[in-house]
């Protein structure tokens, strides 16, 4: 299983695509929304907790189709579903690797693009902590979206239009705990229930995201 | 017709979206209904012509 | 293939039979529950002494509401049937309520909106009963979208009923996480079906009629669009057929 993580992970880096891409994009979210805003420093810093969820939740989407997409065409997948490794577990060593690479460098240079947004000072760390806790509930339903597309020759825009609603919990609940940590107020409430959300999310989606690519090898 | 008084234009375009919308998906279920049996029929008389 | 054609033929023959009696009947009631519902709700029931004559509303706007969610549930059941027992009419039925669902859902945000634009003051408020609303069109919306994309019959009747199993679950949590998200106005109305105390007598009776009109309307479109998609997968297999003879 390890194998199998670090081979997503070397032909993620080799590819080039994998950390770069998702940040630049990011990026560009979190510089275009002021643009069009406006560059008013309070409105900015009462939508930063949102924009920074939207820009993760949409860098987050641009790599999932190739969760399985290659493994897929060239016959890995098969492999892996024939080998002795669980498909549950090939699943979540994958949606970990796509965390890895987009995840957790979108986590990392959050708290810089938040300073663009002027995002209160005490929020950062609640900022930090909901992504840490959100963005891998991300990769996982991701994963599961991008399982059930994996058969289809135009796949990517179906994939945003199942996956998306089923982010809507992930971002009330992150967006919520970063807005009542900049308000200084009580954030046990939205950090518990986005930790179970995520826990619930990857103990459960493996299952389904298995299931769905059983389906699609038949 | 009853006075519908201050709510006229909101009641009326209630019910206006209600009745369209159901005829719609009426009508939509119909013409699917339709389409599936000329199809079929026309499948089928291909399959005993031969 | 000679095992799966006794399932292919068997038990959507019996249900093409059986519908095909049970459809005019149904027509017909839903067709005189909901006249005679619409027609008592719109002109016979007297004002609310707070809401004025847009309380009538409540008889399009409730019914296509419990129904929006109802349909999802039925789909929900019918997935689980068809994946535990692998009986194609059920997936067919699943496939075959997602469009009418969908116009329960587009229906009950439409008078929702029109409801609230006179009592609240705004067409749209981000109210928890709206906004679930909308995520639950969404979840129609994709649902029915990965039923057209996938090709291979079975596949895409297994592949829609994961995503109806999950989509339920995520439909769930986000109805939870929205009512956390923003305490409403909604219930803040002087009735809600939940409270049934507080739905005067004189709107309850034409309220039952409309529901059950929505009901029957809802069975009577679901055996007509399962039937057509029985047929046209009858029409699939067909056409999959001659292509392998020409061939």
């Amino acid at each position: 299983m390890i194998a199998v993580l670090l081979r997503d992970l070397k032909l993620a880096i080799r590819a080039g695509g994998g950390f770069g891409l998702g940040l630049a994009f990011f990026l560009i979210v979190v510089v275009l929304v002021p643009l069009a805003v406006g560059p008013e420093t309070a409105t900015l810093s009462l939508i930063a907790p949102g924009i920074l969820w939207i820009g993760a939740l949409l860098a987050c989407l641009l790599s999932l189709d190739r969760i399985f997409a290659l493994d897929f065409e060239d016959g890995s997948l098969d492999l892996m579903a024939t080998s002795p490794l669980p498909l549950e577990g090939v699943v979540v060593m994958k949606a970990l690797a796509h965390w890895i690479t987009t995840g957790l460098p979108l986590t990392l240079a959050a708290p810089v693009l938040a300073i663009l947004l002027n995002l209160p000072t005490q929020a950062f760390g609640w900022l930090m902590i909901s992504l840490v806790l959100g963005t891998p509930a991300l990769s996982m339903i991701g994963a599961f979206g991008a399982a059930l597309t994996v058969g289809l020759k135009r796949g990517g825009l179906l994939l945003s239009l199942l996956v998306l609603p089923l982010y809507v919990p992930t971002l009330i609940f992150g967006t919520e705990l970063i807005r009542r940590g900049a308000g200084d107020m009580a954030t046990t409430t939205p950090l518990i229930l986005l930790a179970v959300i995520t826990l619930g999310t990857l103990a459960v989606l493996p299952f389904a995201a298995a299931a769905a690519l059983r389906i699609n090898l038949r | 017709m009853p006075d519908l008084g201050f709510y006229a234009t909101a009641v009326l375009s209630a019910y206006g979206i209600s009745l369209v919308s159901l005829a719609a998906i009426i009508l939509a279920s119909i013409r699917r209904g339709a389409m599936a049996r000329r199809r079929l029929a026309e499948a089928e008389a291909r399959e005993a012509a031969k | 293939m000679a095992m799966n054609s006794i399932w292919q033929y068997a038990n959507p023959k019996r249900f093409m039979t059986v519908s095909g009696y049970a459809l005019p009947p149904l027509a017909v009631a839903s067709a005189a529950f909901l006249i005679a519902g619409l027609y008592w709700g719109f002109f016979l029931t007297p004002e609310d002494f707070k809401q004025g004559t847009s309380v009538k509303i409540m008889f399009v706007h409730v019914p296509s509401v419990i129904m929006a969610t109802g349909t999802w549930f039925m789909m929900l059941i019918a997935s689980l049937i068809w994946y535990v027992r692998r009986h194609h009419v059920s997936a067919l039925a699943a496939k075959a309520a997602a469009p009418i669902g969908m116009t329960f859902t587009l229906m009950g945000l439409a008078t929702g909106a029109i409801w609230g634009q006179p009592t609240w003051g705004t067409w749209w408020e981000w109210d928890p009963q709206l906004t679930s609303f909308l995520i639950l069109f969404l979840f129609y919306l994709g649902y029915m979208a990965l039923w057209e994309a996938i090709e291979e019959p079975d596949t895409a009747a297994d592949l829609t009923a994961v995503l109806c199993v999950v989509g339920s679950i995520f439909a769930l949590l986000s109805r939870y996480a929205v009512l956390f998200w923003s305490q409403g106005i909604h219930q803040a109305a002087s009735f809600s079906l939940d409270k049934e105390e507080n739905v005067d007598n004189a709107y309850a009776l034409p309220l039952l009629i409309c529901f059950i009109g929505f009901m029957l309307l809802f069975i009577t479109l679901l055996l007509l669009r399962t039937r057509a998609e029985i047929r046209l997968r009858r029409v699939a297999a067909l056409e999959a057929r001659e292509r392998m003879s020409d061939a």
